[in-house]
């Protein structure tokens, strides 16, 4: 694997060391946190899927129900009851009222719908006949419209939740098969660095330590070369010194000795 | 999480709607409809003399404009732009597609149910094998 070889390029000191350390801690720390956040979010997920099944199909009932007062309130009222209806849009009085839920750090959107406007605009629409079925018309629809708001809102969370997932679960794969390895190579480089090191200088000293000890072995040695030397000459009667300048003034002019 | 988009918390938001025509009717009899002051509608009534240029260019009115949370798209119509639908990924406005009268609603077609489903089945099936 790429990941297994690479290390971070530090210099390897023990500072490095504790800071390399350091970082795996809070590389584990940050892992772990992670899978408990995609873990609550899988959980939300699962439950946001369910839900969302059988919403839709739910869904489909409402609309063949609806549809069904629509048909109804065309039949009794006149086919007209379209354009009375299209041409008194005014102001929107069904709205969507949106609100944020916070599922372990992550913004979900939820939508709630507010009827404020109070089916005032449309009242007098079919009064001369159909009136009852309009109004149960709009009943339906209304009814409808609270479960499409629904389902809007588990489908945003469904999307919401599904990139948050994805994004988390990236992350926890990056820390663990790339950051924590990296790290662990890293301590380990520097732990191995460290000890070769120290073995370089243990070897060094021990070999400063030998050079030193035979030198001072060959210095004894000498002097009791030197020394067994003089005692011999001792015993001759001559000294070492004055045997050799013995030999040295032989070289030179002696004096003239005038009687 | 830079590409996330933030999530707007208007007090209240329109439903826009791409449908046929009973639909529209249906769902401006409950109060959904909205025409500001520039004679701008928030919906749009598909028959049979509507361009597939027109349905696109209100998808894309609709899904861009701030005061909009909902679009409900008939899916006969979700059909004709389902390149549009497909490829549209975002969380707000969110996008419905909704059943009609003269169109019998086909889960398949649905872009978000068939992730849905196929997560779903997915899912269970490997709750079954542990």
């Amino acid at each position: 694997m790429s990941g297994q070889s690479q290390r971070l390029n530090v210099v390897p000191t023990v500072t490095m060391l504790g800071v390399v350390k350091a970082r795996l801690v809070g590389a584990t720390r940050g892992h772990a946190l992670l899978k408990k956040k995609s873990d609550a979010l899988t959980v939300q997920f699962r439950q946001i899927l369910k839900k969302i099944v059988s919403t839709k199909e739910s869904m489909g009932d409402i609309m063949k129900t609806s549809s069904f007062a629509l048909t109804e309130a065309k039949y009794v009222a006149g086919d007209n009851i379209k354009h009375v209806v299209l041409e008194n849009v005014k102001e929107a009085s069904l709205r969507v009222r949106s609100r944020t839920e916070n599922v372990a750090g992550v913004k979900l959107p939820k939508f709630d719908y507010t009827n404020d406007g109070e089916a005032a605009k449309n009242d007098l629409t079919g009064l001369a006949r159909g009136g009852q079925q309009v109004q149960q018309c709009r009943g339906a629809y209304i009814k409808a419209i609270e479960v499409l708001v629904e389902l809007a809102s588990l489908q945003t969370s469904f999307l919401t939740l599904d990139d948050a997932i994805k994004t988390t679960n990236r992350r926890v794969n990056a820390l663990e098969n790339v950051v924590k390895p990296r790290l662990e190579n890293t301590i380990s480089y520097i732990k191995g660095e460290l000890d070769e090191l120290e073995r370089e200088d243990f070897f060094r000293l021990k070999k400063i330590q030998g050079y030193k000890r035979r030198e001072i072995e060959r210095k004894m040695i000498l002097a009791r070369e030197q020394q067994l030397v003089e005692k011999l000459q001792l015993q001759k009667g001559v000294s070492f010194d004055a045997s050799h300048n013995l030999l040295s003034g032989t070289g030179d002019k002696d004096e003239d000795i005038i009687f | 999480m830079a590409n996330r988009v933030p999530i707007p918390t208007s007090n209240s938001s329109l439903i826009a709607m791409i449908a046929d025509e009973d639909t529209i009717v249906g769902f401006l009899l409950a109060g959904v409809g909205n025409v500001d002051i520039r004679r701008k509608t928030n919906y749009l009534i598909v028959d049979s003399k509507t361009t597939v240029k027109q349905i696109e260019d209100a998808f894309k009115e609709f899904t861009t404009r701030e005061d909009i949370a909902i679009v409900l798209i008939s899916q006969f119509v979700a059909n004709m732009i389902r390149f549009l639908v497909d490829s549209y990924n975002k969380p707000v406005p969110a996008i419905l597609e909704i059943p009609s009268k003269d169109h019998p609603y086909d889960p398949a077609h649905d872009s978000v149910l068939s992730r849905v489903k196929y997560l779903f089945s997915a899912e269970s099936v490997a709750s079954d094998r542990r």
